[in-house]
């Protein structure tokens, strides 16, 4: 569908095609999520590649049937690598009007739209803002419509089921997804037995959920839909033979800290005040008390960043977990971390900036603020992961790289990143990277700022050692001994340390490398964080058109690599598309010095590939 | 007896032993220096282990402590102290963990810390030096200061009415309380006697005197001449008796005496045919009278030191390093069996 022909027609009667992009939208209270979960379970269990995009209100429970209680899951699935969530609706699914007008302007031409007629209503039409019935209005002419009455033909199928009325209309997201599974050759028996077990204390629930499931599908089955739906397949993806799960962002963020915590040998302590959308990381790690983690809900972001640090302290590794604004509250904190040089982690998922923004909209507008955003020259480390499965990895190296330099990482995620969820391919847990912190334990010459040579990383003494007892604090410190010290030559040489120690970094982390192209191309795109599906897909396209167009993604933003000013160098075109309005471009600039340009796109979704390609080819031109 | 014996044993460690090298930088005759060295001569009566103690403070001239004693110290920021304390104990909770504050780092740029931190109930000494003035920024008046004093930036005298750190920490669910003054040099060690061994987070407010800028604050209570008639030294299960002639007493005033409200009145023993037996016992785990005594202020009523509550509970890093002992004991964590829970596939 998305940007392919259908291959060839199977010989089940199915339309074979390349990849489809499917949108289930209703209103907030209709279980659009969790339909789109299930969809996305079943499509990995028949081996498509996909990428999820979860978009819901800020507002817990909006007015029923307003435009702003619209949520919507998205799902990009093909036989082909799937690096996005999808440009443009091939498919989509409105529960009610609202949902059609906050949805339909994503929708390709001529896609197909799928309408539960029992929700077009005049009350409706009045609460989504419609002036009239869209579907008679002449907006809907150029879509395939299917309208389906899915209120009543869940109640008529939940008839022998004893449920109220209410109770039954709950079950028509399953209808929905009964429908579109058989649309897409979906097994059902997955979403069954989720059923099954999520409702095992109300059996009655899950019988109805399944029969709407089911009825849903037999209608697909059986009823005559005309040209306006045919049944597809979508083969399975040539994809990396192994073991595969679905995982969110937030989901392999909370796994890798656990990785890395066992990595160093170290207690994880996870100190996190609530805030969207960040608070799914403390609600995974809240789970995993038998993995040794301790998580604990303070009162606010400063006394988060602050019992983390005193975790570190005392010989944990702390993290603390926010979005902007919260991050904006440890700012204090973090310096005291950067002063007495501890280990810490900082997760940032990212969201519309500035102030409350739009909190449950993506952005990558925090990399100033990591990288800048603290009083005083005050150094750390900020990495960026750039997809749900990479977070696994990143969160492990922070862990790694604030260990070994004793020194606060911040690690930048985002919205997207941190709802959206993808295939991953499941590391050999007895293969991680494996990096046992050694505390200091020796009196002999012991002062608490002697450092590492090589890494310029300060000994670790941890309290509860006898003969190492000594006193650090924010206040400038003697080299060495760490008392307090105010001469100005000593704060030059502390300035100078802190600075060198972070950008020594650059030399423990691998050198810059290509995603796609390399020297000698007529453009190189810059990206980092979670613009690296579009930028990626956007490459790849230009590439296959025989546009000489590189891409390199960046999981250091600070240090940068030790080879990327060589690397940029050698192109006079370069790109930087962020979801902010110029951060990245703006530190290559100043870094390097070179003709770096940037592409912004702050209106709280993630690039479409088109708009990447549109950019470059302009710049091509130009 | 041999070498290795006597090596083996070290000597009892003095008050002194729990001094830094670090020259202590206090105004001299700040109060701070008396509170110091009655928390090194408690340290000593319990032979701590200076390895296991762990000094942590904020901001301000208190804050300064940690670098003079020969333990683990950190000196963090502004009124946080209490939080970076909680993870420190949530993550060793073996450490013997005090937390020293004044009343604006305690009571206004961290009172929300202070608040949970009592409430959570984490075992910690919380040292609250209260002179009701802001020191190391130079004399502005402070949450604790009494309507009415003039500084820098009150120069026609403060508007606000003052925090009670007694009545805000019961409020708080704080399970001790506690009060003494800086030079009352055998009273002040008895009260942090009494604070370290209580498990859970034990707040004690010390009346320190800043003889810069709030010199004598305390002084209608404190001076020689009128301490035992301005201070009752509550213990408990002892009757409330107090004035240098050990005939001045607390009891519930009658209602009709006080409007109908809840109050303490002072009777005198001998007069109106007063006794002992009319006098209220001091019972240290009685949350409302605590409140009560909390509110005396002089000079009609006395002021009230030592332990005023103390109603354990268990402590919150005990509460919940239960948790996650049980749930490591129940279920032996592996981090395969972790990545590989809920639906997976594979592609061959």
């Amino acid at each position: 569908m998305e940007g392919s022909t259908a291959l060839v027609a199977d010989p089940s009667g199915r339309r074979m095609i390349e990849s489809a992009v499917v949108r289930f939208a209703g209103d907030s209270g209709d279980g659009m999520q969790l339909t789109g979960s299930q969809f996305t379970l079943a499509t990995a269990l028949a081996g498509n590649d996909l990428a999820t995009f979860p978009d819901f209100p800020a507002e817990i429970r909006a007015p029923v049937g307003t435009t702003f209680g619209v949520s919507a899951f998205q799902i990009n699935f093909g036989a082909r690598v799937i690096k996005t969530s999808g440009d443009e609706l091939d498919v989509l699914v409105a529960m009610n009007p609202a949902a059609l007008k906050v949805n339909l302007a994503d929708v390709n031409p001529g896609g197909l739209l799928i309408l539960d007629s029992g929700a077009f209503n005049e009350r409706n039409f009045t609460k989504a803002g419609y002036r009239q019935d869209p579907r008679a209005d002449g907006s809907l002419k150029g879509f395939r419509v299917i309208e389906v009455d899915m209120s009543q033909m869940t109640q008529d199928a939940l008839k022998a089921s004893g449920l109220s009325k209410k109770e039954a209309l709950r079950c028509k997201n399953m209808w929905a997804l009964g429908l579109v599974y058989w649309m897409f050759g979906r097994q059902r028996q997955a979403t069954v037995d989720w059923l099954n077990g999520k409702f095992r204390a109300r059996p009655d629930i899950a019988a109805a959920n399944i029969a709407a499931l089911n009825a849903g599908h037999a209608f697909g089955e059986t009823a005559e839909l005309g040209a306006d739906a045919a049944a597809y397949l979508v083969p399975p993806a040539e994809i990396a033979p192994g073991l595969y799960r679905n995982v969110t962002g937030a989901e392999a963020l909370s796994w890798g800290l656990v990785a890395g915590a066992k990595g160093a040998e170290l207690k994880l302590v996870f100190c996190s005040y609530p805030i969207t959308p960040a608070s799914s990381i403390l609600h995974s790690l809240a789970n995993l008390k038998d993995h040794g983690v301790v998580t604990f809900q303070a009162e606010d972001e400063i006394a988060a960043v602050c019992a983390a640090i005193g975790a570190s302290y005392a010989g944990g590794i702390g993290v603390t977990s926010s979005s902007g604004p919260g991050v904006a509250l440890k700012t204090e904190a973090m310096g005291l971390a950067i002063s007495a040089e501890l280990p810490l982690v900082i997760v940032n998922s990212q969201r519309a900036g500035p102030s409350t923004g739009m909190p449950t909209k993506t952005e990558q507008s925090d990399l100033y603020q990591a990288v800048f955003g603290r009083n005083g020259d005050s150094p750390l480390v900020v990495l960026s992961a750039r997809s749900p499965a990479d977070c696994f990895d990143v969160a492990i190296e922070a862990v790694r790289i604030a260990t070994k330099f004793m020194t606060p990482v911040i690690l930048l995620s985002d919205g997207y990143i941190a709802n959206a969820s993808e295939p991953w391919r499941l590391p050999d847990a007895a293969s991680l990277p494996r990096f046992p912190v050694t505390f200091a334990s020796d009196p002999t010459g012991f002062q608490p700022f002697n450092r590492d040579p090589e890494t310029l990383a300060r000994v670790w003494a941890v309290p509860g050692t006898p003969g190492l007892e000594h006193r650090i604090g924010g206040i400038e410190k003697a080299s060495d001994s760490g008392n307090i010290s105010y001469d100005p030559a000593n704060h030059q040489k502390m300035t100078n340390l802190r600075r060198d120690k972070v950008l020594g970094v650059a030399r423990d982390v691998p050198a810059q490398a290509f995603e796609a192209g390399g020297p000698g191309d007529r453009l190189v795109v810059v990206g980092w964080g979670s613009t690296y599906g579009p930028i990626s897909r956007a490459v790849d396209n230009l590439r296959n058109e025989g546009h000489a167009v590189a891409h390199l993604h960046l999981r250091h933003i600070w240090p940068l690599a030790r080879n990327l000013g060589e690397l940029l160098a050698g192109f006079d075109r370069i790109l930087v598309p962020e979801m902010n309005d110029g951060q990245l471009v703006t530190l290559l600039r100043s870094e390097y010095l070179v003709p770096a340009q940037g592409l912004s796109k702050v209106n709280g979704k993630p690039f479409k590939i088109s708009e990447i390609e549109a950019a470059v080819r302009d710049r091509l031109e130009a | 007896m041999s070498a290795e014996v006597i090596a083996a044993t070290p000597a009892p460690k003095a008050a002194k032993d729990y001094a830094s090298d670090q020259e202590v930088r206090w105004c001299p005759g700040c109060g701070d220096y008396a509170i110091l060295k009655a928390v090194q001569k408690t340290l000593a009566d319990f032979q701590a282990d200076t390895a296991k103690t762990v000094f942590i403070s904020g901001i301000g001239c208190a804050a300064r402590f940690p670098y003079y004693m020969s333990t683990y110290g950190f000196h963090t920021i502004h009124g946080r102290a209490p939080a970076f304390a909680t993870g420190v104990k949530l993550t060793n909770p073996e450490l013997d963990v005090w937390v020293v504050s004044g009343d604006g780092d305690a009571l206004s740029i961290g009172g929300n810390h202070l608040l949970h931190v009592l409430r959570r109930n984490v075992d910690l000494q919380l040292l609250l030096f209260n002179n009701e003035i802001y020191g190391l920024t130079k004399g502005q008046y402070s949450p604790t200061s009494r309507v009415g004093t003039r500084s820098p930036s009150t120069p026609g005298g403060s508007l606000d009415t003052p925090v009670s750190a007694g009545n805000f920490a019961l409020g708080a669910g704080a399970r001790f309380f506690a009060r003494s003054v800086d030079t009352q040099q055998k009273h002040l060690p008895e009260v942090l006697k009494r604070a370290r061994e209580h498990r859970g987070t034990s707040l004690v407010e010390i009346f320190q005197n800043c003889i810069v800028y709030n010199d004598g604050a305390f002084g209608d209570f404190t001076e020689r001449s009128v301490a035992a008639d301005r201070q009752i030294l509550l213990e408990h299960g002892k009757p409330m008796i107090f004035g240098k002639d050990a005939d001045k007493g607390l009891r519930l005033a009658p209602r009709t005496a006080q409007g109908g409200k809840l109050a303490l009145e002072v009777v005198t023993l001998g007069e109106n045919g007063i006794t002992e037996a009319d006098l209220l016992v001091h019972d240290e785990t009685d949350r409302a009278m605590a409140g009560l005594l909390a509110a005396l202020q002089p000079p009609q009523m006395p002021v009230a030191l030592g332990v005023l509550f103390c109603d354990p509970a268990p402590s919150y890093e005990a509460s919940v390093t239960g948790e996650v002992d049980a749930a490591k004991h129940s279920h032996p964590a592996n981090l395969a069996e972790l990545l590989h829970k809920g639906h997976t596939w594979t592609v061959s």
